[in-house]
């Protein structure tokens, strides 16, 4: 099929046969039936008439279920409120619009017309007008490259392109200056996490001791303290939450170099993606995947929370934690590397003091 | 009295008239003809949903407060009895539970507002399946683009407006994505966000954006895209009479004025009839904003599916053992987040914004069209149109693949393993079917013109044949069939003249040729009289 | 201006009357059936747990064994696991399992509330396990809804959905829907964490916080104040209905608007 499906080269016996079809012009205009039978178009006007009555039912209607229903705070009240005040306006609207677009099609003219289009381009007088007035403009103010004086007027262009290239920086500077409020990116590498500070359960903040993760828990986690900050309260709780989750420490394999970072086959990881910061929540406590509910990736708790599918690469974040002498449990310092998604300068940035351990990227 | 009414108006008139010189302007209007057709209405159904969006827009402003103060919840609402919340997400719920008529607002605001997103890509369709984006129109092509893209911004400010867990996970999202960009994701991160996620100038930032710029931006272009409709006329499509010198329609005064103003109380009142029986967006059910929960279902609203999609589609691992993640340097790039979130809707959008200018390039053709095209006329046009939009249901399939999992008892990784597959190969199956069924159905149309059409009359020959009575066009069904422009592949010079030199700019020359190929070379041409004579004395 | 109300009112009392009398049988059947299988938990005796060991031989023990030790990589051990887990899985047709999949799929249940009893008194006298909470543990007229609202945001709503209509996990498993699940059935649920569901022991969410979990859960079936509710699975469920009854009904009249009158 390389070429059009056209028999080609015809002996021509029908020299009388033209090349093209001709248009044929508007086709014969059928009038419709109210056009003929006055009782039609009675009885559309009254159609139409009906419906524009049914809009000020629907007015009423509105206004009624308005004044008269009493939202008490009761969720079914509400919900009747809402419904009949929406009936209404439905009904207010329907009825104009079906109403005129019935009108317009039964009664108003559908016999079409013609209009001819003209061309889009300016007439070459326009064109050639449009040209001279510019260059009389051109020559009005001074820059024009005939006469003397070139290089002033040179002077002239060049400064005026600079000046307003230049006058935006006055506004946007300080504009986009301010609306940054900080632009220290180290701050992503930073948690509220502290050695020693405890693990509390999210919202209430009471301390966990070891004793109550039994195997097949599921702690979501936030910093001690965290509820008492003044400032700041959201975003720190945006970075510190932590899932800790106990296996059975037959089932964990430790990663080398964290030996001591879990107890008993408690572990605590970090709750935010490192795809792109969803909170990662779904734990499945048979198959120890914690699985993200926005894009899916899925993370081997028992594995040191490597991906095991989904778009996210790098494992999340463990947290070390140990007890306390109370049984507590507590972390054992901030996070070793930066929580959350990837950005260009998270290898620069980790953790305080504690640097160096950003692999374990490894699958 | 029609006297002393005509006497007021006239007077009106001449008072407006002698301050304005209106009457010019009236009297190029009012007359104006458009072109019937129930496709042409679909751009009137995103500028109507737009309407009601400011109307609804204004009551909303009234109530809520765009503060990401936190205070304490004291309402009718029992599930949030002194729960700690912004100040956003306390008014969106005294809006919806103590305002008579303000969750419907709300709903009317939400649904118009997946209407006015979904008016825009059928709209934009129909422009491209017909071809009305052709010269004269490509820059309106382009302002329709940005209102579409505009649309987008508009939807997605709004939906974070009510500080939810929901939209504030979408926001961290974005977060993620925007820290992903190299070198300047960062501090374009600290820029949006004022500072860390999610901060306090978020939702006062966005609400200024969603309530002033967007929408104001908005508006002028839509100006400009009516301007421009007026100044070029409505497209029509092929029939008897209609040519690319002329419009064929109903003037705008009174017909359309009736038809399409009519028409937006009817939107109207679809949106409020759905609106007042369907629950959208309960933001009650996701609670106030809190970095800490996430909730199964956690999806944007339809219009931002296909970047979610393709978030979830890109693998973190290829094969389990090639990372998208690069760390280079010392740097980190992460083209697991770049490539699904920043470059596929780039190129995305780009090839979008520049198709008419691409298409006319790689066609050659430079005449004003304004009869539009039969979709199967340019198959290739065609099909790529349903390319584009099998990849972009594909992304949206796996934006909903937990839901599908659910629904249908299928596993997620299966489906999205499916879906890996399916977003390379199923658009280009669809090219391929969608180019064979134009192809089909413009052989189909040859044949009618030929033959005519089968009348279910069976008439038995003299000599004991039976054959179907086939009954020629009349001259209007044929015209619509034959009408259409036949254009063969670009012929260029060969590389060597006849005393064997090569000529500069063949390369280029072959690579246009490629080019004009792929749009022309499987058609199927017009009938022409001379074979409609021929296929009639074969009948004989 | 309230007439129009009051008249309202009068005209669905018979209605709301009918209601209220369905509810009040509906809580008193759900009343008496928890407050038997509490008493059933509290007062076991020697014969249920000989009669619960003879059911267990002839429909558990072909997979978690005679002793209830259970199999590798068939069923877990089933000591200690408590007289909640029994009730929970046997009660919710969980157990016995019908076919193996990604899950235990709940179904009809195949006993009797009694017969659930002695089964778990069987299993619970096999090794010390939570037992069945108390009518008043799960009483959500007790609990405080909004506890409830951010206890389940925080821990249950990332599998379950926002307020409970359910969600996938990974291969094919899923969280169940918890509107229909009974109060008794959550708080065991929450309690012995059933196949891929973590466990929330007391520990971590208390009693207390179990049953305002509950009462969040029981508040849902007032419905949505803003209409039918599209099955609370978020924006997929309104964007498909937005185009395709939105902007479907729009379609249908522009087709209305372009066609030819008669």
């Amino acid at each position: 099929m390389s070429t059009a499906d056209k028999p080609v080269d015809h002996e021509s016996t029908h020299g009388d046969v033209p090349d093209s079809f001709e248009d044929p012009g508007l086709p014969y205009h059928r009038p419709r039936r109210a056009d003929v039978d006055p009782k039609a178009a009675n009885k559309a006007e009254r159609q139409v008439a009906a419906l524009f009555g049914l809009s000020i039912l629907g007015t009423i209607l509105a206004l009624g279920a308005y004044f008269m229903i009493d939202m008490t705070g009761e969720i079914a009240s509400i919900r009747f409120a809402n419904m009949m005040i929406g009936l209404g306006i439905f009904l207010a609207m329907m009825g104009i619009g079906l109403g005129a677009i019935h009108w317009a099609k039964t009664l108003m003219r559908d016999h079409e017309m013609v209009e001819e289009r003209h061309a889009l381009r300016s007439s070459d007088e326009a064109r050639a007008g449009a040209i001279q007035n510019l260059q009389d403009g051109v020559e009005d103010s001074g820059l024009g490259s005939d006469g003397s004086g070139t290089s002033r007027r040179g002077l002239l262009k060049g400064s005026l392109i600079t000046a307003v290239l230049a006058a935006p920086l006055a506004l946007l500077v300080p504009q986009i200056g301010n609306m940054g409020g900080q632009w220290n990116t180290r701050e992503f590498a930073h948690t509220m996490w502290r050695q020693g500070m405890r693990l509390t359960r999210d919202p209430d903040g009471t301390p966990i001791k070891a004793a109550d993760v039994t195997i097949g828990s599921a702690f979501h986690v936030i910093p001690d303290g965290l509820n008492d900050l003044e400032h700041g309260k959201i975003e720190a709780k945006a970075k510190a939450v932590v899932l800790l989750i106990r296996l059975d420490p037959r089932d964990l394999k430790i990663q080398p170099g964290r030996e001591d970072w879990s107890f008993d086959g408690i572990v605590a990881y970090s709750k935010i993606c490192t795809h792109v910061g969803c909170p990662v929540a779904l734990y499945e406590q048979q198959t120890h995947h914690l699985l993200c509910p926005c894009h899916q990736s899925t993370f081997d708790v028992a594995d040191g929370a490597k991906v095991v599918f989904g778009p996210a690469k790098r494992p999340l974040p463990q947290l070390p934690i140990a007890i306390d002498d109370e049984g507590y449990i507590v972390a054992k310092s901030d996070f070793h590397e930066p929580i959350g998604s990837s950005y260009w300068t998270r290898l620069k940035n980790t953790s305080d003091g504690l640097s160096g351990d950003t692999e374990g990227g490894s699958h | 009295m029609g006297a002393r009414v005509n006497a007021v108006a006239g007077g009106t008139a001449n008072w407006v008239d002698e301050r304005t010189s209106i009457g010019g302007f009236v009297k190029f209007f009012a007359r104006k003809l458009f072109p019937d057709h129930w496709s042409f209405m679909l751009g009137e159904v995103a500028l109507y949903s737009f309407i009601v969006l400011l109307l609804s827009g204004v009551f909303l402003t009234a109530f809520f407060v765009p503060s990401m103060t936190i205070v304490t919840y004291d309402g009718p609402l029992a599930t949030m009895q002194g729960v700690e919340m912004s100040e956003a997400f306390a008014s969106t719920l005294h809006m919806s539970f103590e305002v008579p008529g303000g969750l419907l607002m709300r709903q009317i605001h939400h649904w118009a507002a997946l209407l006015f997103t979904a008016a825009i890509l059928t709209h934009m369709a129909r422009i491209f399946f017909t071809g009305a984006f052709r010269k004269p129109r490509e820059l309106n092509w382009l302002v329709g683009f940005t209102l579409m893209i505009l649309s987008l911004a508009a939807g997605f400010s709004g939906y974070s407006l009510p500080d939810d867990v929901l939209s504030g996970n979408g926001l961290r999202i974005i977060e993620g994505v925007t820290r992903s960009i190299p070198i300047l994701g960062e501090y374009v991160s600290y820029w949006m966000f004022g500072g860390e996620f999610p901060g306090e100038a978020l939702i006062p930032r966005l609400f200024t954006m969603h309530i002033l710029l967007v929408p104001g931006l908005i508006l002028g272009l839509i100006a400009l895209h009516l301007f421009l409709v007026f100044l070029h006329k409505h497209t029509q499509y092929p029939g008897g009479g209609r040519t690319h010198k002329n419009v064929v329609g109903l003037p705008l005064f009174p017909v359309y004025t009736a038809k399409a103003g009519g028409f937006f109380f009817v939107v109207f009142g679809v949106i409020a009839l759905v609106s007042a029986v369907f629950t959208i967006n309960p933001v009650w059910n996701y609670g106030p904003y809190d970095p800490s929960p996430v909730s199964a279902g956690t999806q944007p609203d339809w219009y931002m599916l296909f970047i979610d999609g393709g978030l979830r589609l890109m693998p973190g691992w290829l094969f389990d053992v090639i990372p998208t993640e690069w760390e280079l340097w010392g740097y980190t790039i992460p083209m697991n987040v770049l490539v699904p979130a920043v470059i596929m809707p780039g190129l995305f959008f780009g090839f979008l914004a520049l198709y008419p200018w691409i298409e006319a390039w790689a066609t050659g053709d430079r005449g004003e069209k304004h009869v539009l095209d039969r979709p199967r006329n340019v198959p290739v046009r065609t099909s790529l149109g349903v390319a584009i939009i099998t990849f972009y249901v594909v992304l949206v399939l796996e934006a909903c693949n937990d839901i599908i999992a659910i629904l249908f008892h299928v596993s997620l990784n299966d489906l999205t393993l499916f879906l890996r597959v399916a977003v390379f190969v199923l658009p280009v199956l669809a090219y391929l079917i969608t180019r064979r069924i134009c192809l089909g159905l413009q052989r189909k149309d040859r044949e009618l013109v030929l033959h005519g059409k089968e009348t279910g009359r069976i008439v038995r020959h003299a000599h004991g044949e039976y054959v179907e009575v086939h009954e020629p066009l009349d001259e209007h069904e044929r015209w619509i069939l034959v009408s259409y422009d036949d254009i063969a592949p670009l012929e260029i010079a060969p590389e060597y003249n006849d005393r064997g030199v090569r000529r500069k700019g063949y390369k280029w020359d072959r690579f246009k040729q490629g080019l004009s190929r792929f749009y022309f070379e499987h058609r199927i041409s017009p009938v022409t009289p001379q074979e409609l004579e021929e296929a009639k004395h074969a009948h004989h | 201006m309230h007439s129009l109300a009051r008249h309202r009112y009068h005209r669905a009392a018979p209605v709301v009357l009918v209601l209220l009398l369905l509810g009040l049988i509906a809580g008193i059947a759900a009343a008496v059936s928890t407050a038997s299988s509490a008493n059933a938990a509290t007062t076991t005796s020697a014969d249920d747990v000989s009669e619960g060991q003879k059911l267990f031989a002839a429909n558990c023990a072909s997979c978690h064994g005679l002793g209830a030790e259970g199999q590798d990589g068939v069923a877990p051990s089933l000591i200690g696991v408590g007289a909640a887990a029994v009730d929970f899985q046997v009660g919710t047709g969980r157990m016995p399992m019908q076919a193996s999949g990604p899950q235990a799929i709940a179904k009809r249940t195949q006993f009797s509330q009694a017969e659930i009893s002695q089964l778990a008194a069987f299993v619970a006298s096999l090794g010390a396990g939570p037992a069945i909470p108390t009518a008043e543990q799960v009483d959500p007229a007790l609990g405080d809804a909004a506890n409830g609202m951010q206890l389940f945001r925080t821990n249950c709503a990332m599998c379950h959905g926002s307020v409970g209509g359910g969600g996938a996990l990974s291969q094919g498993k899923f969280a169940p829907n918890l509107w229909e699940t009974t109060p008794t059935h959550i708080y065991e649920a929450m309690l012995t964490g059933p196949q891929s569901m973590p466990v929330f022991n007391d520990a971590n969410i208390t009693s207390e916080g179990k049953r305002d979990i509950i009462s969040y859960l029981k508040a849902q079936d007032e419905g949505s104040p803003g209409g039918l509710r599209l099955g609370t699975i978020g924006p997929v469920a309104e964007g498909l209905w937005g185009w395709f009854l939105v902007l479907g009904l729009v379609v249908a009249s522009t087709v209305w608007i372009g066609a030819r009158s008669s």
